[in-house]
């Protein structure tokens, strides 16, 4: 295979002049992680107070925080970007419409990614959230509610601290793949990693070196990621209860 | 204290209790005993209200636990409630286990919970276990520590779900005995257990129930020298025999 490969090719400057390609990257680079970390506790908070509604005993609430779930999460996810992107501003109020319309550019595609990644990973974390509490033996609501705890003070003294511990590993995965979701963004113009790393090959046609660069920047990402869930992980292991040494 | 008026409840079309009706007064100590199956615990449970009733009345220290007006949180901060399961909460030192309540239902300081909860865990044996996590201790430790929650809160009285049920059997005993001596104290008491020996010594009445319905109510004396009812009969035949 003639290949030529030219790792210094990050280091020129770019045909538009504005910076180096390197540059390139690292704005791409630092796009996804303002766009999945925002989009991250958004979802975090979101998923919660739903996942919890999903196990309260208000059969209402309950029916609503379902059908949340089910209309996020059985959409596929770059559907609900371009309802959020393209449709969500045609039904908005005129006015408000128009506004949203009017932001710069790369303000609309952020803040329709966010929005987008934030609901979607939201419906996940939250069954997450059922499934903690869920998996809590029985007798632990009954035993703060005999005490004396209302339902709200049963659930924030005694469901919740154990039913977040419970789900740490899988909330792990789904924070792993908010950023390799963001990717998706890309598709709207947003000028996130996979974006940059797409039109590095259109201005330099240098693929390999493209896609390993983009490829590194997403490990390095995940593996931080990782690595802090996993010190998470550690720090809020309960003496003597299952998992812990 | 305690006066339950033809109380019945169904899941569905399953009747799980019939028109049960008895007294607990002051001091009493109260064995419910009978079949697995038989509405046992799910009765104990209607008592603070865990369990929801359809019909009947529960009045505890004058007040209707089926009112829908009532605060059953209130209601529940006076009643104590030991589990089979213990239920401790795991995330919690034994201490904090004791304070938690104290402080977000009673409103107590943290000093004077942490001050009740040291020497209840005193009386139950565990004041060297205060900073450990429930995990770390035995099954018979952690009921002893469930029974001290409980009396943290004051409670006017207690109510026991089988809580030697999960126990190996040579953690019974430390069990019971901690119980014994809270009956012994005057405390009045409602258990759900199948401990005789525990009965015979400390029991005011014996109630023995089959098939949701209360079949005997009676001093432990008539229970256990000559139950009425044939199914009791049966009962206490398999269960004394050894």
């Amino acid at each position: 295979m003639a290949y030529n490969w030219n790792w210094g090719v990050f280091l020129q400057p770019t045909a538009t002049g504005d910076d180096t390609y390197l540059g390139w990257m690292f704005y791409g680079f630092k796009m996804t992680i303002a766009l999945s970390l925002s989009a991250w506790l958004i979802a975090l908070a979101v998923g919660a107070v739903v996942g919890i509604l999903r196990t309260v005993p208000n059969k209402l609430l309950a029916g609503i925080a379902t059908a949340y779930v089910e209309v996020f999460r059985n959409i596929p996810l770059l559907v609900q970007l371009f309802l959020w992107y393209f449709v969500m501003p045609e039904l908005l109020p005129e006015q408000l419409g128009n506004a949203f319309k009017q932001t710069n550019p790369i303000l609309q595609q952020f803040l329709a990614s966010m929005v987008c990644l934030a609901l979607f990973t939201s419906a996940r974390v939250a069954e997450q959230v059922r499934s903690g509490i869920n998996s809590l033996p029985p007798g632990q609501k009954n035993a703060g509610l005999a005490m004396g705890f209302t339902l709200a003070q049963t659930y924030r003294h005694v469901l919740l601290p154990m039913a977040v511990r419970l789900i740490v590993p899988p909330l792990t995965s789904e924070f792993l793949n908010i950023f390799k979701n963001s990717a998706v963004c890309s598709t709207i113009g947003l000028l996130e990693l996979a974006a940059q790393g797409r039109q590095l090959v259109d201005y330099t046609a240098q693929p390999y070196e493209s896609f390993i660069a983009v490829t590194l920047a997403y490990l390095t990402i995940n593996v931080v990621v990782m690595f802090g869930m996993r010190w998470v992980e550690a720090r809020v292991r309960v003496p003597g209860y299952i998992g812990a040494k | 204290m305690i006066s339950m008026n033809k109380v019945s409840k169904h899941f569905g079309t399953f009747q799980v209790l019939t028109d049960c009706t008895t007294q607990v007064h002051k001091g009493e100590v109260i064995v419910v005993c009978g079949p697995s199956g038989s509405g046992k615990s799910t009765l104990i449970k209607c008592v603070n209200g865990l369990e929801p009733f359809q019909s009947g009345e529960i009045i505890v220290n004058g007040v209707s636990v089926g009112d829908p007006k009532t605060n059953l949180s209130k209601l529940r901060s006076t009643v104590g409630m030991v589990f089979q399961n213990f239920e401790l909460f795991p995330h919690m030192k034994i201490i904090d286990n004791l304070c938690i309540a104290q402080v977000k239902v009673l409103g107590r300081s943290l000093e004077q919970a942490r001050e009740k909860g040291s020497k209840l865990l005193e009386r139950v044996g565990l004041r060297e276990q205060a900073e450990k996590f429930p995990g770390q201790l035995s099954g018979g430790q952690q009921q002893r520590v469930a029974i001290a929650r409980a009396l943290a809160m004051d409670p006017i009285c207690m109510l026991f779900d089988e809580p030697t049920s999960a126990l190996d059997p040579e953690m019974v005993n430390e069990v019971l005995d901690v119980m014994t001596e809270l009956a012994q104290e005057g405390m009045t008491m409602m258990c759900v257990t199948h401990e005789m020996g525990f009965a015979r010594r400390v029991a005011s009445r014996v109630i023995f129930m089959d098939q949701g319905r209360i079949v005997e109510d009676d001093s432990k004396e008539a229970f256990f020298q000559n139950p009425r009812s044939e199914r009791a009969q049966q009962f206490l035949a398999k269960i004394l025999h050894h």
